[in-house]
C-alpha cells in the first residue's frame, strides 16, 4: 500500500510541480508533462518499471479525451467532416507509411520490416496534438479541424493495421523469436522459469509456454504464440482478455459490428433514462461514477472485441453530443481526463531509454528529424492540396509531424509478431518518444515565429468564424424561456442550463435545446462554452446565488455582457456592485402593463396612459440611480435612513406626475407634442 | 428674418462642428445610405447621431437633442426618402425638440443662423423629379417643409444633398462617387470651403459640387 502511495505521490508531485512551472515558462501543459516524467524517471529513477503498467492504465486519459471530443461532434458534423476524413486522413497515412517505407527499405534487412515501421511512424499522437491545440483554443480553426480529421482516420486506421501486421512477420526474425519461443518451452518444461518467461514477453507468453507444443512446430507456431502475445500487449490493460481471439472472420466481423451497434443504439435509447433516473437522485457523485462507469465500460467492451477503446468512446461521445446531459457528463468526466492523460504524458517522457539514447545519440536524433521532416513534409503537401489558409497550413503541418502512442502499440505488436527485430524496436521506441517531446517545441515556434510574420502580412483574410459567440442563459424557468425564445427568434445561438432535470426534459420536449446542470459550476460553463460565449443572462430563481455567479463570472471572463434578472430593489443593487452590465427587476414592467391596461379600461386615452407609463419609468430609473448611491450593502433597508427620506420623496414626486394639473401643460408626462401658445409671435425679440 | 452668422461666437476660421441626425428604420437592408454613414461617422467635428438606435421605442430626450444643436453650427438630416419627406422618426424629432421658446417664437433663438440641409436618398430617377417627370416636383420643392420649418427657426436652408435611383446605386456603380461627394461636402463644410452664397439657389448641393467648393477656408460669403 505505502508503495502505491509513494509512487502516487511521486506522480502528482510531478504532475503539480512541471506542469504550472511549464505554463509559466510557455511551454504548455504537455510539455511540463513529459519533462517531469523524464526527471521523475531516467533522470533521477525515483520510478522505474511500474512506468509500463502505467501507461496502460493512463491510456484511459486518451479514450476519455476522445469520448468528450466524441462529445463536441454533433453526428451531422461528423458526416460534414467525411471528406477531409477520407480524403486527408487517408492520403496522409498512405504518403507518409510510403515514403517512410521507402527510405526504411533502403536502410533496412527487409521490405516487410520497413513498411511495419512506414506504417507505425505514419500515426500522430492525438494526445498531444488534441490536448495542445484545445489548450490553445486552435480546435475550432481551420488547420485545427484538418488535423483533427486526420488523427481521427489514424485511429480508426489502427485496426486494419493490427490485421496486417502478422502477415509481414519476417522469416529470419522468427527463427530468433523460435529460438526464444524453444527456450520459453524448455523453462516450461522445467516448471520454473515460467514466471521468468511471462515478465521476458510481458502477459501472453505465458499463453505461448503452455501452447508450447504449437511453439515447437517451427514458423507456424512462433507466429500463433506472437499473435497471442499481441492480444496481451493491444488489449492492453485487459491483460490478454479477448472474446474474439478464436472467431473466424466473418464471425468476428458481426460481433464487432453487434458491440459497435450496442454502443450507438445503448448510447442513444438507454443511457437517457438512466441519467434522467441518477439526475433526480441529487447526488453529485452519483451522477460522476454513472459518467465514469460509461467510459470505462465502453472501454473495456471495445477491449474484448479488440477494437480500439478510444474509438469506441468516440463513438458514445458523438452518439450522445445531442443529450441534454452532455455538458454535465463533459464537466464530469474532465478532471480525470486531465489527470490521466498527464499521468500519460508523464509514463512516455518516464519511458525513454536514456541508455540506448546515449549510446546512439546520433542515430536517433537524424531519425527523429528524419521522421518528423518526412511526416511534416506530407502534411503540408496535403495542407496545400486541401487549400489550407497560411496560417492553418502551417499548423496544420506541424502539429501533426510527431510519432504517437498508437506507434507503440504498433511497435510492440510488430516485435511480438517477428515484423522488426528487438533492436530496431528500441531504436524505433525513441524516435517516437522524442518526436512525441518535440512537439510542444513545434507548436512554441508556430506561435512565435509563424504567427508573427503571417499576421504583419497585410493580405491575410480575416479568421472564418463559422460559430457566432454564443449567449449562455443559466436557469429556463419562465423568465430565460422567454429571453431564450427571443434570442433564438433573433437567431442568436444559446446554450440553456437548468439544474432541475424535469424542466430541461420539459423543454426539449417543445424543441428547446437546453441542458442539464448547476450553472454556477465553472466546469460546467467551460463546457457550456463560456470561453466563446459573448453574453451571459443570469435567470436563475436563487438570489444569492445569483450574485456569486455574476461576481464570478465577472472576474474570470471580464468580456462577457451580463444581464441579470433582479428580485427587488436590494438584490439590484447588489448584482450591479457585483459587476452585471445590465439589471432587469422581473416584475417592473409586468407591473407597469397592469397598471396600464387598468388605466385604459378607467377610460384614459391609450397614449395618453403610454405617455404616463414612459414618463413613470423614467423617473423610476432616475431615481434608482440616486438611491443607489444611498445604498449600503449591511444595512437593513428598514433602517437605512438617508434612504428611506428619499425613497418617500420620490412617491411624492410620482403623486406630482400623477396628480396632472391639466391647466400646467409643462408637466413631465405633457412636455412633448406642446402647441405653441395661443396667439404667439413669430418674430424674435432680440 | 436676419440671418447673422457674425453674431454667432465663433471667429470665421473656426471649424464648423456638424450635427448629422440619421434616419434609417431599416439599416440592416440599407444600400445607400449604411455607406454614407460608414465614410462619415467619424469624420473630425462631425457628430453622428442614429435616431433610430437611440429611441428605438420614440421616446426622444428632449432635453439631449436640444443640448446637441446648441453644441453644433451646422444640422442635417440624412435620411431615405419615404413618402417624399423623412421617415417617422425625424418628423418626431422635429415635433418634439423644435419647441417654442427654443426653436421658434419670440425667445426661441436657439438656432438662429445655423446651417440646415437634408442628404437624403430617393427611389426615384432624376428624370421623374421634375415638371414633366412621373413626381411633377423636384426633390427640393417636395422638400419645402423641412426648407420653411428651418426658416422659421431662423436657420440658413441648403439645398439638399440627393441620391436619385438610391435602389439601383450601387448595382450601377453610382455609389462611390455618392459617397466621396459626401465626405467632401461635409469636410467642406466643416472647413468653410462652401460657397454658401452660391449654393443656395441651387436645385441640389451635388449638381457639380466641384463648381460650389473653394480652395480655402477665407470666403464666408453667407452674409
Ligand atoms: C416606406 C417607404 C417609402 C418610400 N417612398 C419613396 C418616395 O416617396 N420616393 C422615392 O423616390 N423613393 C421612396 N422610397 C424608396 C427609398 O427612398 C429607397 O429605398 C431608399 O432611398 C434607399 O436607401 P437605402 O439603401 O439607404 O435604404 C420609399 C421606401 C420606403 C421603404
Amino acid at each position: 500500500m505505502s508503495g502505491v502511495l509513494f509512487q502516487l505521490f511521486v506522480y502528482l508531485c510531478a504532475a503539480v510541480i512541471a506542469v504550472p512551472l511549464a505554463k509559466r515558462l510557455g511551454l504548455g501543459s504537455v510539455l511540463g508533462y513529459l519533462i517531469a516524467g523524464i526527471v521523475i524517471g531516467p533522470v533521477f529513477h525515483i520510478v522505474g518499471s511500474e512506468t509500463e503498467q502505467l501507461q496502460h492504465f493512463a491510456e484511459l486519459g486518451v479514450v476519455m479525451m476522445l469520448f468528450l471530443v466524441g462529445l463536441e461532434l454533433k453526428p451531422q458534423l461528423l458526416w460534414q467532416m467525411r471528406a477531409r476524413l477520407l480524403g486527408l486522413g487517408g492520403l496522409q497515412v498512405l504518403a507518409t507509411a510510403g515514403g517512410i517505407a521507402a527510405i526504411a527499405v533502403l536502410l533496412l534487412d527487409h521490405w516487410r520490416t520497413a513498411v511495419a515501421t512506414g506504417l507505425l511512424l505514419a500515426l500522430s499522437s492525438t494526445a498531444i496534438v488534441l490536448q495542445t491545440l484545445s489548450e490553445k483554443g486552435l480546435m475550432k480553426t481551420d488547420g485545427g479541424r484538418a488535423g483533427f480529421a486526420v488523427l481521427l482516420f489514424q485511429d480508426i486506421a489502427v485496426i486494419p493495421m493490427l490485421a496486417l501486421i502478422p502477415l509481414l512477420a519476417v522469416p529470419e526474425i522468427i527463427e530468433v523469436a523460435q529460438h526464444a519461443a524453444g527456450a520459453a518451452v524448455e523453462a516450461a518444461s522445467t516448471g520454473v522459469a515460467a514466471a521468468t518467461g511471462a515478465a521476458a514477453t510481458p502477459g501472453a507468453a505465458v499463453e505461448a509456454a503452455a501452447t508450447g507444443i504449437a511453439a515447437t512446430t517451427g514458423a507456424a507456431g512462433a507466429a500463433a504464440a506472437a499473435e497471442a502475445a499481441s492480444h496481451g500487449a493491444e488489449s492492453g490493460h485487459a491483460a490478454g482478455l479477448s472474446l474474439v481471439a478464436r472467431l473466424s472472420g466473418w464471425r468476428y466481423a458481426l460481433v464487432v459490428l453487434g458491440a459497435v451497434a450496442f454502443v450507438v443504439l445503448g448510447g442513444h435509447f438507454l443511457s437517457r433514462p438512466l441519467f434522467r433516473f441518477i439526475a433526480a437522485s441529487h447526488l453529485r457523485e452519483s451522477f460522476t461514477a454513472a459518467a465514469l462507469l460509461l467510459v470505462v465500460g465502453i472501454a473495456l467492451l471495445m477491449t474484448l472485441v479488440d477494437l480500439s477503446p478510444a474509438l469506441g468512446t468516440f463513438l458514445a461521445g458523438v452518439v450522445l453530443a445531442d443529450s441534454e446531459f452532455r455538458h454535465e457528463l463533459e464537466s464530469d468526466i474532465e478532471p480525470f481526463k486531465g489527470l490521466l492523460l498527464g499521468l500519460f504524458f508523464i509514463t512516455v517522457g518516464a519511458g525513454i531509454d536514456f541508455a540506448v539514447l546515449f549510446g546512439e545519440l546520433l542515430t536517433v536524433l537524424v531519425l527523429t528529424l528524419g521522421v518528423m521532416a518526412i511526416k511534416g513534409l506530407v502534411l503540408f503537401g496535403l495542407g496545400r492540396l486541401f487549400r489550407l489558409r497560411a496560417a492553418d497550413h502551417w499548423l496544420f503541418a506541424l502539429s501533426l509531424a510527431q510519432a504517437g502512442e498508437f506507434g507503440f502499440v504498433l511497435l510492440a505488436f510488430s516485435t511480438q509478431n517477428a515484423v522488426i527485430p528487438p533492436e530496431l524496436g528500441k531504436l524505433l521506441s525513441l524516435v517516437v518518444a522524442l518526436s512525441m517531446l518535440l512537439t510542444p517545441v513545434l507548436f512554441i515556434g508556430y506561435d512565435r515565429l509563424v504567427l508573427p510574420r503571417l499576421r504583419s502580412g497585410a493580405d491575410q483574410p480575416p479568421d472564418r468564424i463559422d460559430e457566432q459567440g454564443s449567449v449562455i442563459i443559466a436557469g429556463v424557468g419562465r423568465f430565460g424561456q422567454v429571453v431564450n425564445r427571443l434570442l433564438i427568434a433573433a437567431g442568436v445561438k444559446t446554450v440553456v442550463l437548468d439544474h432541475e432535470a424535469g424542466i430541461v426534459e420539459r423543454m426539449r420536449q417543445i424543441g428547446i435545446r437546453s441542458y442539464f446542470g448547476d450553472a454556477s459550476r465553472p466546469d460546467l460553463l467551460q463546457a457550456a462554452g463560456i470561453e466563446q460565449a459573448s453574453a451571459f443572462v443570469v435567470a436563475i430563481d436563487d438570489r444569492d446565488r445569483a450574485v456569486e455567479l455574476v461576481a464570478y463570472l465577472k472576474r474570470e471572463y471580464p468580456r462577457l455582457f451580463i444581464v441579470v434578472r433582479a428580485f427587488d430593489v436590494d438584490n439590484l443593487y447588489l448584482l450591479r456592485t457585483a459587476g452585471a452590465d445590465a439589471t432587469v427587476r422581473e416584475v417592473f414592467e409586468g407591473s407597469l402593463d397592469a397598471a396600464a391596461a387598468t388605466l385604459r379600461g378607467l377610460g384614459h386615452h391609450p397614449f395618453a396612459v403610454e405617455k404616463l407609463k414612459r414618463a413613470f419609468r423614467r423617473h423610476d430609473e432616475d431615481t434608482l440611480d440616486e438611491l443607489h448611491a444611498l445604498w449600503d450593502r449591511d444595512l437593513e433597508l428598514a433602517k437605512n435612513r438617508a434612504l428611506l427620506e428619499r425613497v418617500r420623496a420620490r412617491t411624492a414626486a410620482e403623486l406630482e406626475i400623477t396628480a396632472r394639473d391639466r391647466s400646467r401643460l409643462h408637466d413631465r408626462t405633457e412636455r412633448g407634442w406642446t402647441p405653441p401658445p395661443k396667439g404667439y409671435r413669430t418674430t424674435r425679440e432680440d | 428674418m436676419s440671418a447673422d452668422p457674425a453674431s454667432q461666437s465663433f471667429a470665421g476660421q473656426e471649424p464648423r462642428r456638424i450635427l448629422v441626425l440619421f434616419a434609417h428604420p431599416s439599416l440592416d437592408r440599407s444600400e445607400a445610405n449604411a455607406p454614407m454613414v460608414a465614410a462619415a461617422r467619424d469624420l473630425e467635428a462631425v457628430t453622428y447621431v442614429d435616431l433610430y438606435a437611440e429611441y428605438p421605442a420614440f421616446e426622444i430626450d428632449i432635453d439631449r437633442e436640444q443640448q446637441l444643436l446648441l453644441e453644433h453650427d451646422v444640422i442635417c438630416f440624412q435620411h431615405p426618402l419615404y413618402w417624399y419627406s423623412t421617415p417617422a422618426m425625424l418628423k418626431e424629432w422635429q415635433d418634439l425638440v423644435l419647441e417654442h421658446g427654443f426653436a421658434y417664437g419670440s425667445k426661441g433663438t436657439a438656432l438662429q443662423g445655423k446651417l440646415f440641409f437634408s442628404a437624403t436618398t430617393a427611389g426615384g430617377a432624376e428624370s421623374a423629379y421634375s415638371a414633366r417627370g412621373e413626381n411633377h416636383f423636384t426633390i427640393r420643392e417636395l422638400l419645402h417643409p423641412l426648407e420653411q420649418t428651418a426658416q422659421l427657426c431662423g436657420m440658413i436652408y441648403l439645398p439638399p444633398f440627393a441620391l436619385f435611383g438610391a435602389r439601383t446605386a450601387v448595382d450601377d456603380g453610382r455609389i462611390a462617387a455618392h459617397v466621396a461627394d459626401w465626405v467632401r461636402l461635409l469636410t467642406a463644410l466643416r472647413d468653410r470651403r462652401l460657397d454658401i452664397a452660391r449654393a443656395l439657389p441651387r436645385p441640389r448641393l451635388n449638381d457639380n459640387l466641384e463648381s460650389l467648393l473653394t480652395a480655402a477656408a477665407a470666403s464666408e460669403e453667407e452674409r
